[in-house]
């Protein structure tokens, strides 16, 4: 099955219905994309698949097929989003943060706060209670 | 600039926030089985015969005769063992155990179980098994009650509530050369340790690893050990490295939760207001076997008064058996339970009374001076008045609640408190240590205090820098591993800032003493690198009896008011928290911003518990066992929150902290059934479910 990878071309061997999210972390051994509950209601396991944020665990492998797949790794290390939850302390545990992050890539810039609610209330964290993760964003945004 | 006082980055920020950060199901090893676990499908009853289905290649089978050591997981009692020989006490009891190289393989093979069924108990009102049982008395209560004006009485009932850390529990076995190590999502790795020493024998090598940890909340306090050693003997009987994954299913199916209660209060009080005696009931259901119910019943008796002065107490509590999965270790641990049943109970006396809840809760609260239950003499760090009226005038408390009468909006309050560190004489008996190292490059902590999130690794380093005064980056912090740091004790407790954190800043203060005013670096390099190791001293004037349950139950406690302001649907009666205000004092807050969030967090959880969470038991399993339908507060269900962190430091402490992790779940449930209240509805049940409050507003 071909689809790009965090803008590389990849040619993965799995059966067809593999979900997405095991084929990120086992065959593509990136495993910044976390499971939490294997039935698309934490979003721990977010990724984009064409600029979408999708549950990967949701996904079969035969969906992604031409499509462009970026996981947490695609960001680098260096992106501000990253930055901000470091340092507004938007991640405890951390094991939600992945999927938020990718989850909150497709917010609009002037997105309000209500906005953002929406946008993530498909991501749960047991940590923060989100007000943390709302002050990562805003920040994020700030020149 | 120091350390303490301001929110540094986090040591693990950006590993957490990049996806690099290892968590255990993040490990593969060469030749790595997948293990899974068989469990009971009833929940009483003797095993007749089990039998795997086919014969599978590969498959590694385990049961209870492949036990080289005991047969039980070594907690406070030996009564859990790690798989089932005959008897089954509950639904999704581990009875076989199974790996196989192919997750697939694994999964689809069958195993028949026959049993001789028994009556099952699911009711710990008429069960007689008594795991555990205190009775803490002041005053004479019955004298009292007959001299009282008015005598109040209520039942209050709390349900199970599930953790939900959203990383299922997760180990990973590996044999070693001469033993095994252990790597996991745990939060008390020496916990683990006891428990693998007592199942393999106490000569065996182990190597316990606690991993990069998705969430814990007590609910990895003491269930890890259990599958640490089922991957330990899938690893020993195969001779290569297991992994044992919980999917979310299994987790909420098998693994403990926090305890349902049932707390009967009967309170005597004057016509003025004064409460003169407190008869406090406190059963706690504790599944099927004793885990840690008798430290959640202590905790949870010796708060069931409540943060109120009152000469004549008597709390009589007990833990029994039922045949469900046992209870355990949850945020909290017990003080949430019997806190809101007094929080309302309180607010149903001021109804009574005709009385502002406000003004009676001025009367009764404790202040310097005052005696708890237990007979401790309250300090000058008892601060239950100070975060009240913060929080009344804050909120505009009383306006609001004449404003909002007669409309769909609400305002509940509640005062409560929260003991810091093992109760009584635990943390004596624990006797913990800790060891900080000089390096080549500054100073490493090496402590057995697992980071799960709350903020561990980034709030000792500030400690330890500031006494050392070098700069925060300079300090690193070692990953637990039970054969190189040293045992500070359980990640537990609201333990690890105030207790473990102390030890220390005495280990860094005499380290600093060593080097005589040499950088660590320069020192290292002249003099080589040496290691300081103290052991914690509790405060010399705690004085305990086990036995009566009497005198200073904690070194200190922590203080909250919360303040919940919520909306009602006037047709669906489902109750929405538009804001919650929640006033805390812990002394001084090490790292603000974690501190913060520790609160925010914790007040989350605390409004899920009063409103959402509904564990529905189904011939003692969880029926809805899914994220699906057991429901924890998303963005949209969480409300706006003001924080206010206030001060009132702790000679004990270091930097003057108390303890915090659990004190923020104290408070909402009992606020916002006191904001529940305020409609008319008598609730005295949570979760605040809306067909529960159906049934009220129809009585």
């Amino acid at each position: 099955m071909r689809f790009t990878l965090n803008g590389v071309a990849t040619n993965v061997d799995a059966h067809p219905m593999s979900r997405l999210l095991d084929v990120v972390r086992e065959e593509c051994q990136l495993t910044g994309t976390k499971e939490g509950c294997g039935e698309g209601e934490c979003g721990a396991c977010t990724v984009l698949v064409d600029g979408d944020p999708v549950c990967s665990c949701l996904v079969p492998l035969a969906q992604v097929e031409g499509a462009e797949v970026v996981t947490i790794e695609g960001l680098g290390d260096d992106h501000p989003l990253q930055h901000a939850f470091m340092n507004e302390v938007g991640a405890q545990c951390g094991i939600c943060t992945p999927g938020m992050i990718m989850a909150a890539l497709s917010l609009e810039p002037d997105a309000s706060i209500d906005d953002i609610k929406v946008a993530l209330s498909g991501n749960l964290c047991r940590c923060t209670g989100y007000s943390a993760i709302y002050r990562a964003i805003m920040k994020a945004r700030q020149p | 600039m120091a350390a303490v006082g301001n929110s540094v980055p986090r040591k693990d920020g950006i590993g957490k926030a990049t996806g690099h950060a290892v968590y255990a199901d993040d490990i593969v090893m060469p030749g790595m089985l997948h293990g899974r676990t068989i469990r009971s499908t009833i929940p009483h009853g003797r095993i007749r015969s089990v039998n795997v289905v086919g014969d599978v290649p590969g498959l590694i089978v385990v049961d209870h005769h492949d036990i080289p050591g005991r047969n039980v997981v070594d907690l406070i009692e030996q009564d859990q063992p790690f798989l089932v020989e005959r008897d089954v006490r509950h639904l999704a009891e581990p009875i076989l155990l199974l790996a196989h190289e192919d997750r697939e393989v694994v999964d689809a093979v069958r195993v028949e179980i026959e049993y001789e069924e028994l009556e099952p108990l699911f009711d710990p009102e008429r069960s007689e098994g008594i795991l555990k049982s205190i009775d803490i008395v002041k005053g004479d209560v019955e004298a009292a009650l007959a001299d009282a004006d008015f005598i109040v009485e209520g039942t209050y009932r709390t349900g199970h509530q599930e953790h939900v850390y959203i990383e299922p529990n997760v180990v990973v076995a590996m044999p070693e050369e001469d033993g095994i190590a252990v790597f996991g999502s745990v939060q008390c790795p020496f916990y683990v340790l006891k428990a693998l020493k007592s199942l393999l024998g106490a000569s065996a090598h182990i190597r316990v690893v606690q991993t990069e940890t998705g969430g814990g909340f007590g609910g990895k306090e003491e269930y890890p050990s259990m599958i640490a050693g089922h991957a330990t003997l899938l690893a020993l009987k195969s001779g290569r490295p297991v992994k044992i994954l919980y999917d979310r299913g299994e987790d909420m199916i098998a693994t403990t939760k926090r305890h349902p209660s049932i707390v009967r209060h009967r309170t005597g009080v004057m016509r003025d207001g004064r409460i003169v005696a407190m008869d406090v009931d406190v059963l706690l259901d504790g599944g099927a076997y004793s885990t840690l119910s008798p430290v959640v019943l202590s905790r949870g008796c010796i708060h069931a008064a409540g943060a109120y002065r009152c000469d004549n107490t008597r709390i009589r509590g007990r833990a029994v058996a039922t045949n469900t999965p046992p209870n355990g270790a949850f945020r909290g641990f017990g003080a949430p339970q019997t806190e809101f049943a007094v929080e309302v109970h309180i607010e149903r006396i001021a109804e009574e009374l005709a009385m502002d809840p406000v003004s009676l809760r001025e009367l009764n609260a404790l202040r310097p001076g005052d005696t708890t239950a237990t007979g401790q003499v309250m300090g000058t760090d008892c601060s239950a008045h100070m975060v009240l009226e913060e929080a009344v005038r804050r909120t505009e408390f009383r306006a609001k609640r004449e404003q909002y009468r007669g409309t769909n909006r609400s305002i509940g309050l509640a005062l409560f408190f929260h003991g810091a560190g093992f109760t009584g004489s635990g943390e004596r008996h624990l006797n913990s240590k800790a060891r900080i190292d000089l390096t080549e490059r500054g100073v490493r902590i090496a402590v057995g205090s697992t980071e799960i999130g709350q903020g561990t690794r980034t709030m000792h380093a500030q400690i330890v820098a500031d006494a050392l005064a070098i700069p925060y980056e300079d300090v690193e912090v070692a990953q637990p591993d039970t054969t190189l740091v040293a045992d500070s004790g359980p990640t537990v407790a609201s333990r690890t800032c105030m207790v473990v954190g102390k030890i220390l800043e005495q280990c860094a203060m005499e380290m600093k003493d060593r080097l005589g005013g040499m950088s660590p670096a320069d020192y290292h390099a002249k003099h080589g690198g040496f290691s300081v190791l103290r052991k914690y001293e509790p405060p010399d004037w705690i004085e305990w009896d086990d036995h009566t349950y009497r005198r200073d139950a904690y070194a200190t406690y922590a203080w909250g008011c919360d303040v919940v302001e919520i909306e009602m649907d006037p047709d669906t009666l489902e109750v929405r928290p538009v804001k919650v205000t929640a006033v805390q004092e812990f002394g001084r807050p090490i790292h603000p911003a974690l501190a913060r969030g520790q609160i925010e967090g914790g007040t989350a959880q605390g409004l899920g518990y009063a409103l959402l969470e509904h564990v529905v038991m189904r011939n003692g399993g969880m029926a809805n066992a899914q994220l699906t339908n057991y429901i924890i507060p998303t963005t949209l269900d969480t409300p706006e929150f003001d924080i206010v962190m206030l001060e009132n430091p702790y000679a004990g402490g270091p930097f003057g902290a108390k303890g915090l992790g659990e004190l923020p779940i104290d408070g909402p449930a009992p606020a916002v059934v006191n904001a529940i209240r305020h409609f008319g509805v008598d609730l005295r049940e949570i979760p605040a479910i809306p067909e529960r409050l159906v049934a009220c507003a129809s009585r």
